[in-house]
């Protein structure tokens, strides 16, 4: 099988042509190609393909689970999951966290890592403790890092004793209005290196041209940065915000860990954080894959409107 | 002068951002941790007192074995399987090879953790996979973004190697292991590097599918102790800090070796699509 397949896409002898050419019109050129790619594609089909339809169809029923092989009756609900999942104002609210989130964490994390990236740029002593410093967070677990967190910004932590009279009452990680920030600025911290990687790649292509006339104009650093970095990485920036989106929408560890299971009345609960609650927790899977599904379309129109937004420049 | 001051801004950042990892190990080798500013500095209390005492909470080596488990058969799997795909992907002209390719792309679009209802129902209740390393494994089995990078790494290479190969008679296979694969080899440890890390620091889904004890990865475990145990023992952070050095060392440990394999050009050609 192997070897057909490869003698076929190196030419195959002249008399058979007309086979191979209607062969080739079908499984392509080289069709060992299907052979090689076939696990992955499985793969794909299995894990992701049915599964996103498998969530579309639970959502549309009254699901719920039960032992495996059981034959049970899950009838045709239509939208009552989703008109649930809408009433709901602990859904509602851990939507609105999500945004809360990416209010804090996009703009930090493209100020910060452009001008880290931008700094780091070009000869500078110190580079591989530099490397290691602004990326060793992203390359670490979360649960080990939250446990630092945890340490630090509890009651009597640290940060409190640092700020004495000043520290907030109640303490960070029970505070209503202090939770979710305290995640966002973990998620910014931990996630950092990565955004200053995309940034510093993306730095290599900003035409070394364009900084030279723009001093020969007169620019200074200053200006130069904001008048030729900032829109010379702009598809960077487009790919640090699709991926701090992704970040927003799969939250779920920092939610649960740092703040106790979603923060003071859910203050901190993320959306991946109720499906686990609905879903796993509560027993009803079917109200869970209608917030799965909701979070899929909007992280989808966002990364459209990106896309669109991207492709108009 | 502005040399100095980027030079100083970065480095008080950099210390900023490795204080956590210092304090986390120094609490951890101490015998009382202290929450004041002095806790920032050993006292000299050193013990490995923590240590002994989470393992007898948590089983740490079986909680290792579980993470190398459950991290070496996503790592196989993406190597062997990830490897072929991307080469296809890359060099191979064959049918479905550009559905392929836009499925592979939107798969890193959609999150996983969206989709863990239903695989949760198709693997822990259809399949009955739950407390098992399979069950663990099956959803990562092959990660899309190695096997998104292993297609640009084939993709950088010229083409007349290629011709010229297959003008020798070499067969697909033989050009993939003889040729291509050494050329990329470097660059093929910055994705088993990225890969690694996946797994191994992944908590939700093997949250989800272990409830024995003896099957848990060490995130797992030490998450469980966080959220359970300790908020009914004396002074939990000794032991929670021992166990989060334990948990992150490894990956700290590969990448602090192999940093220069984190480079921008793999990743940036990665991301450029």
């Amino acid at each position: 099988m192997t070897t057909h397949s490869a003698t076929s896409g190196t030419g195959a002898p002249p008399g058979t042509r007309p086979r191979s050419s209607k062969l080739a019109a079908l499984l392509g050129r080289q069709p060992l190609g299907i052979v090689l790619a076939a696990p992955y594609a499985i793969f794909l089909a299995a894990v992701f393909a049915y599964p996103l339809g498998l969530a579309v169809w639970i959502s549309f029923h009254d699901y719920f689970f039960s032992a495996p092989g059981a034959q049970v009756d899950r009838p045709f609900v239509g939208l009552d999951n989703y008109k649930e999942v809408l009433g709901d104002p602990a859904v509602r609210r851990s939507f609105l966290n999500v945004l809360e989130f990416l209010v804090i964490n996009v703009p930090l994390t493209v100020a910060l890592s452009l001008v880290l990236a931008a700094a780091l740029n070009g000869a500078i002593r110190g580079r591989s403790f530099l490397r290691i410093a602004y990326f060793v967070p992203y390359v670490t677990a979360s649960v080990a890092l939250v446990s630092v967190w945890l340490f630090l910004f509890s009651q009597g932590g640290m940060v409190n004793q640092l700020l004495g009279d000043l520290a907030p009452k109640p303490s960070w990680l029970v505070n209503k209005g202090l939770a979710m920030p305290v995640i966002a600025m973990f998620v910014t911290w931990k996630q950092l290196g990565f955004s200053v990687l995309i940034y510093l790649a993306a730095l290599q292509n900003v035409p070394k041209e364009l900084y030279e006339s723009a001093s020969v104009d007169g620019a200074g650093q200053a200006k130069s940065f904001w008048h030729v970095t900032v829109p010379g990485v702009r598809p960077a920036t487009t790919l640090v915000l699709i991926l701090a989106i992704i970040t927003g929408a799969n939250l779920f560890t920092e939610p649960y860990l740092l703040t106790n299971g979603g923060g003071p009345n859910g203050a901190s609960a993320s959306p991946v954080l109720v499906m686990y609650q609905k879903g796993i927790e509560q027993g009803s899977p079917d109200t869970a894959a209608a917030i799965g599904v909701l979070l899929v379309i909007g992280v989808l129109l966002i990364a459209l409107v990106n896309k669109f937004l991207l492709e108009r420049e | 002068m502005t040399r100095i001051l980027r030079h100083l801004v970065l480095f008080i950042g950099a210390l900023l951002f490795l204080f956590p990892f210092y304090y986390m190990f120094v609490t951890s080798v101490q015998r009382e941790p202290d929450t004041s500013l002095a806790g920032v500095f050993p006292t000299g209390g050193f013990t490995f007192h923590n240590y002994v005492q989470i393992n007898e909470r948590i089983n740490l080596l079986q909680s290792l074995a579980n993470s190398g488990i459950f991290t070496g058969g996503v790592l196989l799997g993406t190597v062997v399987f990830g490897v072929l795909a991307g080469y296809a992907l890359a060099r191979l002209r064959f049918r479905g090879r550009g559905t392929l390719f836009s499925v592979m792309l939107l798969v890193q679009i959609v999150p996983f953790q969206l989709l863990i209802i239903p695989i949760y129902v198709m693997i822990v209740r259809t399949y009955g996979l739950s407390d098992s390393y399979l069950g663990m494994i099956l959803p990562f089995a092959i990660n899309s973004t190695a096997v998104f990078l292993f297609r640009q790494f084939f993709l950088q290479l010229p083409e007349d190697l290629f011709s010229a190969a297959r003008l020798d008679g070499a067969g697909e296979l033989r050009i993939l292991w003889s040729v291509a694969l050494p050329l990329v080899r470097p660059a093929m440890l910055t994705a088993i590097l990225f890969t690694f890390i996946g797994p191994w620091n992944e908590f939700l889904w093997p949250f989800l599918v272990t409830k024995d004890a003896d099957m848990q990865p060490l995130a797992v475990s030490l998450a469980n102790y966080i959220s359970n145990i300790a908020g009914r023992a004396a002074n939990p952070y000794g032991a929670i800090l021992a166990g989060a050095v334990v948990l992150a060392a490894p990956a700290v440990a590969l990448f602090v070796v192999f940093q220069k394999h984190f480079t921008t050009s793999d990743i940036g050609s990665g991301v450029k699509g």
